[in-house]
């Protein structure tokens, strides 16, 4: 090994055999500690830890909520790694890593929305606020489901990941502005509700589950993205092999 | 030179004679800013109130609907892997394209709007700021646009989702634009700040959009 070049070594995991007997084994063990990680700390989210003496009960709905979140924005992170690794290293899992992380980031960003909507409805009497974090996060999904569509659109998988990973990149420079701008926007318009703009103090009894539930859903989002790249890598040998059936 | 210049001068012609062009623009920017007041009610003194965000919404649907004949036509009938294969860098006629469509989509929808204010009641001191605005922000959109044109190229009827992918860019023109338009807000110095980072949007987007458009319409064009 000592011989390779370090581009050399870079290639010789975009072999997608070498990457599915290596995924292979990692499946089940990733699972298992996302098992793990998630199981105890819903143990500790939802019957550990105290209740908030302010938001009662509906706290618990956090330890869902920000790992969501987090997540969404990581999946977004994930998906223009891997697309500008693909488009400047021509490195051939990159566009089935780019491809296999945007519904999961579109999944977490969901979810994410959705229980801060719940949250939303008993703290802020709403379930909806236009504030800068909330809409933000739904521009974030729109940017998602944008991707999404353009894979499913384009039917050759080479046009469609170059496609697709130019628009991830142009995607990933824009975030930040539109981010600001509605921040911008946000705080010209002062909304009419009044919440702490920091989130509650995080106390110690609660930053263990927080912790632990980041963590599992860390693990289950890379669990995901292999299953799912090992999904793609072989729904394109099929493709290839059906394509060799007919011309045959 | 003189191959960006003709270029541009060719796809004026073309949107131009054919039809379908800025004309089309303008006239859906009319009936969507006809049909508000009717979803709304004929409040005048509401309507003056959100008059630049109506016409700024209005704006940005309409340009883009003519997102789709950015290049499409060109890529059909062979014209782009013709013009891909000249002197000039792709980058350049992409350019190029981009500003024969702001000619004839963005400037008319200018041009269009202080009318439009009219009909909304916009208050007479807002008209300048209005149209300052949308002369600073709309090169964006036609650049930003050419991004979701070019992705979509080959897909039939992709007009409809070059108008999703953009839209979310979009959203960066229409907050500054609103705000330099003198909307909603009475802060002094915050037009003049809107104004500026509207500026700074299409300055960015000026350097993405040929940039990213090329990489895309690339991806398309080789075979």
């Amino acid at each position: 090994m000592s011989d390779l070049t370090l581009t050399q070594r870079f290639h010789a995991f975009a072999n997608p055999a070498r990457f599915m007997a290596l995924s292979h084994r990692l499946v089940w063990p990733l699972g298992l500690i996302t098992a793990a990680l998630i199981g105890s700390g819903l143990y500790f989210a939802l019957l550990d830890s105290p209740v908030d003496y302010q938001q009662g009960e509906t706290v618990r709905i956090m330890y869902v909520h920000v790992p969501s979140a987090w997540l969404g924005l990581m999946g977004y992170m994930v998906m223009a790694g891997a697309s500008l690794v693909a488009l400047v290293f021509r490195h051939p899992l990159a566009d089935v890593c780019a491809k296999s992380a945007a519904p999961i980031g579109a999944a977490f960003c969901f979810l994410a929305l959705v229980t801060g909507s719940l949250w939303g409805r008993p703290m802020w009497g709403t379930w909806w606020v236009w504030d800068a974090r909330l809409t933000s996060m739904l521009i974030l999904l729109f940017l998602y489901l944008g991707y999404i569509a353009l894979w499913a659109t384009i039917e050759e998988p080479v046009r469609a990941a170059r496609a697709a990973a130019v628009l991830a990149l142009v995607g990933s420079i824009n975030v930040p502005i539109v981010h600001y701008s509605v921040v911008w926007w946000n705080t010209l318009h002062q909304p009419a509700s009044v919440f702490r703009v920091g989130g509650p103090e995080v106390a110690g009894s609660m930053l263990l589950p927080l912790a632990l539930m980041a963590l599992g859903f860390t693990f289950f989002f890379a669990t995901l993205l292999i299953v799912r790249m090992r999904a793609e890598v072989l729904r394109r040998r099929v493709r290839a092999l059906r394509l060799a059936g007919m011309e045959a | 030179m003189r191959a960006f210049t003709s270029l541009i001068r060719r796809d004026v012609a073309l949107a131009v004679h054919v039809g379908g062009g800025g004309g089309m623009a303008v006239f859906f920017f009319l009936v969507t800013v006809s049909l508000l007041p009717l979803g709304i009610g004929p409040n005048l003194n509401l309507l003056g109130q959100i008059a630049p965000g109506l016409l700024w919404v209005a704006l940005l649907l309409s340009s883009l609907l003519t997102l789709d004949r950015l290049f499409q036509a060109d890529f059909e009938d062979g014209t782009l892997d013709a013009l891909s294969m000249g002197s000039l860098p792709l980058e350049l006629t992409v350019s190029a394209k981009i500003i024969a469509h702001w000619l004839t989509t963005g400037l008319p929808l200018v041009i269009a709007a202080p009318f439009l204010g009219l009909l909304l009641n916009l208050d007479g001191s807002q008209f300048l700021d209005l149209v300052g605005a949308m002369l600073v922000g709309t090169p964006a959109l036609s650049l930003m646009g050419a991004i979701g044109a070019a992705l979509t190229v080959s897909v039939r009827r992709g007009g409809l989702l070059a108008s999703l992918l953009v839209m979310p860019f979009y959203i960066p023109v229409l907050i500054f634009g609103v705000a330099a338009s003198g909307g909603a807000m009475a802060m002094p110095g915050a037009a003049h700040q809107a104004l500026l980072l509207l500026g700074a949007v299409t300055l960015v987007s000026l350097v993405i959009g040929p940039l990213a458009s090329a990489a895309a319409l690339r991806a398309h064009l080789r075979t």
